[in-house]
């Protein structure tokens, strides 16, 4: 029975390999060399174990647990200690995103493609394609965990010995396969790719949050989240091997649910019932703005939530962040740049930026939707009636440049109503918002290269999602990492004056304007000379 | 009056020849069908009379106008199925239906519930949860009705069931017959037979035969069956003679219509008992065209 509903997994999983021949590596090696480049940067970045104890002392507050989850061993910051801190976690939300993107692609979208109808013609079982696809994932996520392990102990490192190596790569490993487990599950109970992949996110996301709360609050909670458990390694510090055990066997457990389910479900059924919808369209969505808006309304909604509950995040602590530092004289010391500005200030330009960039995910999405909806041979419909290319890809920038708003005044609002919450002296709603509205003539210049790429180079629509990750790389890292200061100059979040320590600045925001402009001129012209592919 | 007229229409993808000089004259009030060779051509010259793609060399004019400077005055006064529906999985078909007529122009909203009714469609799923059948009614719906002077339609009753293909040619014949024109794009060969006026063969992007059905036949072949008392043998030395089978008495073949006449005449002299000719289908013409121009097999 078993054998026969997994018929022919070994070759499908070739099969999908060989389609991921390329993506596959290009996310494994990144996310390796990602962590190894930034264990080597500590080195120059804090090289004495002087640096690293004032390192610590830096970190030890609030606002960072919440980011990053709780630093053991900060009596001994060795870097081993410091990369099981400051990376561990950020690189497993990496790595889950990974394999979301990746078993949303092989399940639940190759089934709403009809791919999968065709192979299941072929001598395939009921359950092949999960199966193989689990396969496949956990391969990918044990060659991310023996290279990372590897790639870590060469280095030869203070702190970072083999054990711990190994626990820091078989535990991003772990979370890699789990999100592929939940995601599996996610493609059994919706009956789109869109949504499985909506719940998958929503999953992440919410594991970060109620990490980040119980991480600073009330340490029960975290245990409730896989991105809790991940933490509690205490990789290089105490090596513990029961959150791993934790994580691979919920892993488990959550394939075998998937499968069970899978089994009992028809081709291209969910358990989620599609309700029946509208016989006649309403006036919205009769253009080709309400067109696009009603495409990725559930995306701007989604993202305008997890806006707000990430600002609420960074918000509710910032209470505790100030009398936390204020009575710490050390700390103050280390941390003050500019004089004047409370501790809590200086430390909501990083926020900020940190939520900028998320912000320029759903721009990203927005703008690059035209593409999307090519590929998928939907943009025919529209362009051979009576509508011209300007208007379509007009929509979509409009869209575009209005998320950037609503996401910020979302990640805004968050921040400081939980800052009010929370806080003896909450910041003025002007403080924040002007912090954050900043970064908007920054976001335009996203949409402004969404918009370029669009229509001079459709084929490489991607590369915008590399830049975006350089510009996490550099801005929110690069202080950090103390990176040359050009390399931040590369990215428009590194030009944004940080408010409300530095001035506005509105020469940069005029610059910033005017090459988005520019960017999206040049984008509108080449669309409407080029070729659509469909 | 000419509705659509393409002048040494060329596109290239790259090295790849998708289109070589092509001619086309679509007049109104013409059913012209478009057939040829799976990746002959045809969709991708739908897709530049649509300003979709943009020629490489040559012209395309629809209505007297450029077909990619003023695609949208041009779509306007026209309605278009694609050859592979795909629709918006969350957006239900008749939300999809409202918006593609909404986008061209005017619609006729009797004319809307009247096509659904015929095309059997259930305007409340959602689309992705059609079938290819009914994602494709779902276009159909939309195009028919769309009050255009021009339908531009490839592979339209592609995953149609019988019933419903009827419910289409009928939607084209009440067209024609009110005086609008339709390019058909299709490999339903008994279909293009029924519907159109008019007829261009595509392969490899070069037109290699356009006419009536009529004009067509005359260019070809015709299959001769034929029973003698007296043995025929000089079948396999005349040249324009193709796909000779002997059973017993009878033979079957082919035969070109310049050499009709001689052949005929020899075979008179072999004393005829039973004579049986067909004009060739479209079929016939197809295949030979489809196999390779020119010869015998
Ligand atoms: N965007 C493109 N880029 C490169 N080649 C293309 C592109 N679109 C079509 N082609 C190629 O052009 C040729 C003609 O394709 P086209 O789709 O027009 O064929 P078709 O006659 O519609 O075939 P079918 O009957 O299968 O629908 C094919 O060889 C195809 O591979
Ligand atoms: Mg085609």
């Amino acid at each position: 029975m078993f054998q026969q509903l997994n018929h022919n997994m070994g070759s499908y999983a070739r099969f999908i390999l060989r389609r991921d021949r390329f993506r596959l590596p290009v996310w494994v090696i990144s996310l390796v060399l990602l962590t190894v480049v930034t264990a080597m940067s500590y080195t120059l970045l804090a090289p004495t174990e002087q640096d690293r104890a004032m390192m610590a002392a830096t970190v030890a507050n609030p606002a960072v647990t919440a980011m990053f989850g709780p630093g053991w061993g900060l009596d001994n910051y060795h870097f081993g200690a410091i990369m099981g801190h400051q990376m561990l976690l950020f690189t497993a939300l990496l790595v889950a995103v990974m394999s979301i993107l990746l078993t949303v692609r092989h399940t639940r979208g190759d089934e709403e493609s009809g791919r999968i109808e065709m192979i299941r013609s072929l001598p395939v079982g009921r359950l092949t394609i999960l199966s193989s696809t689990a396969l496949v994932m956990f391969g990918a996520n044990l060659v991310l965990a023996l290279l990372t392990a590897f790639g870590l102990f060469v280095l030869g490192l203070e702190g970072i010995d083999w054990h711990g190596s190994l626990l820091y790569g078989a535990s991003l490993g772990a979370t890699g396969f789990l999100f592929a487990a939940v995601t599996g599950l996610f493609a059994q109970l919706s009956d789109n790719s869109r949504g499985t992949m909506g719940y998958s996110f929503a999953f992440l996301g919410l594991a970060y949050l109620v990490r980040g709360i119980g991480d600073v609050g009330n340490e029960t909670l975290s245990w409730f989240s896989p991105l809790g458990w991940i933490v509690r390694t205490q990789v290089y510090v105490n090596n513990y091997w029961g959150p791993f055990l934790l994580i691979t066997g919920a892993a488990i457990a959550f394939f075998a649910l998937a499968l069970y389910l899978n089994s009992l479900r028809d081709l291209g059924a969910g358990f989620i019932p599609a309700k029946p919808g509208r016989k006649t369209a309403s006036p919205l969505l009769l253009s080709p703005l309400g067109l696009a808006f009603r495409l990725q309304r559930g995306t701007i909604i989604g993202w305008a939530v997890a806006m707000f509950l990430l600002g609420a995040s960074y918000g509710s602590v910032l209470g505790d962040l100030d009398s936390y530092l204020e009575s710490m004289e050390i700390i103050r010391d280390v941390l003050i740049v500019a004089e004047g500005f409370s501790l809590t200030e200086q430390f909501i330009p990083m926020l900020m930026a940190v939520m900028a960039m998320s912000a320029a995910i759903p721009v990203l999405l927005m703008i690059l939707k035209v593409r999307a909806e090519e590929s998928r041979n939907r943009m025919e419909h529209l362009l051979a009636r009576a509508v011209s290319r300007t208007s379509i890809l007009g929509s979509y920038m409009l869209l575009s440049v209005l998320a950037g708003f609503v996401m910020m005044l979302a990640a805004i609002l968050g921040m400081w109503s939980a800052g009010a919450a929370t806080m003896e002296a909450p910041l003025a709603l002007s403080t924040i918002s002007n912090a954050g509205m900043t970064y908007l003539p920054a976001l335009w210049v996203m949409s402004g290269i969404g918009a370029l790429m669009v229509g001079l180079l459709p084929r490489a629509v991607s590369f915008t999602w590399f830049y975006l990750g350089y510009s996490f790389f550099v801005v929110y890292l690069g202080a950090l990492l103390q990176l040359p200061v050009w390399m931040a100059r590369l990215s428009p979040f590194g030009h944004v004056p940080k408010l409300p320590v530095e001035e506005a600045n509105f020469a940069v925001y005029t610059i910033l304007a005017f090459i988005a402009l520019v960017l999206t001129v040049i984008g509108f012209g080449s669309y409407n000379r080029r070729d659509i592919a469909g | 009056m000419t509705v659509i007229k393409t002048t040494n229409l060329t596109k290239r993808f790259g090295r790849l020849t998708a289109l070589d000089q092509v001619n086309l004259e679509v007049k109104q009030g013409e059913v012209y069908g478009f057939i040829g060779p799976n990746g002959a051509g045809k969709t991708t010259a739908i897709r530049v009379l649509l300003g979709i793609l943009k020629a490489t060399g040559g012209q395309a004019t629809v209505f007297g106008k450029d077909a990619w400077k003023h695609a949208v005055e041009i779509h306007r006064r026209i309605a278009f199925v694609p050859g592979e529906v795909n629709l918006w999985s969350n957006l239900t078909g008749g939300e999809v239906i409202d918006l593609f007529v909404k986008l061209r122009g005017a619609g006729n909203k009797n004319r809307r519930e009247e096509l659904v009714k015929k095309f059997d469609l259930d305007t409340a799923k959602k689309c992705g949860t059609y079938s290819k059948g009914n994602r494709q009614k779902v276009a159909l719906v939309a195009a028919f009705a769309s009050d255009a002077d021009l339908y531009i339609l490839d592979e339209p009753s592609a995953g149609l069931d019988p019933l419903m293909e009827q419910v289409f040619q009928e939607c084209v014949l009440e067209a024609r017959k009110e005086g609008k024109s339709v390019f058909l794009s299709s490999h339903i060969l008994s279909e293009v037979e029924k519907l159109c006026d008019r007829i261009s063969i595509i392969r490899q992007g070069r037109i290699i035969e356009s006419g009536s059905l009529d004009e067509l036949r005359h260019l070809t072949r015709i299959r001769v069956r034929v029973e003698t008392r007296k043995p025929v043998t000089f079948l396999k030395d005349t040249k324009g003679v193709y796909d000779i089978g002997e059973k017993g008495q009878t033979i079957s073949f082919q035969v070109d219509t310049e050499v009709l006449g001689d052949v005929m005449k020899r075979l008179s002299e072999a004393e005829i008992v039973k004579l049986e000719s067909q004009p060739p289908t479209l079929e016939d013409l197809f295949m030979r065209h489809y196999r390779g121009v020119g010869g015998g097999q």
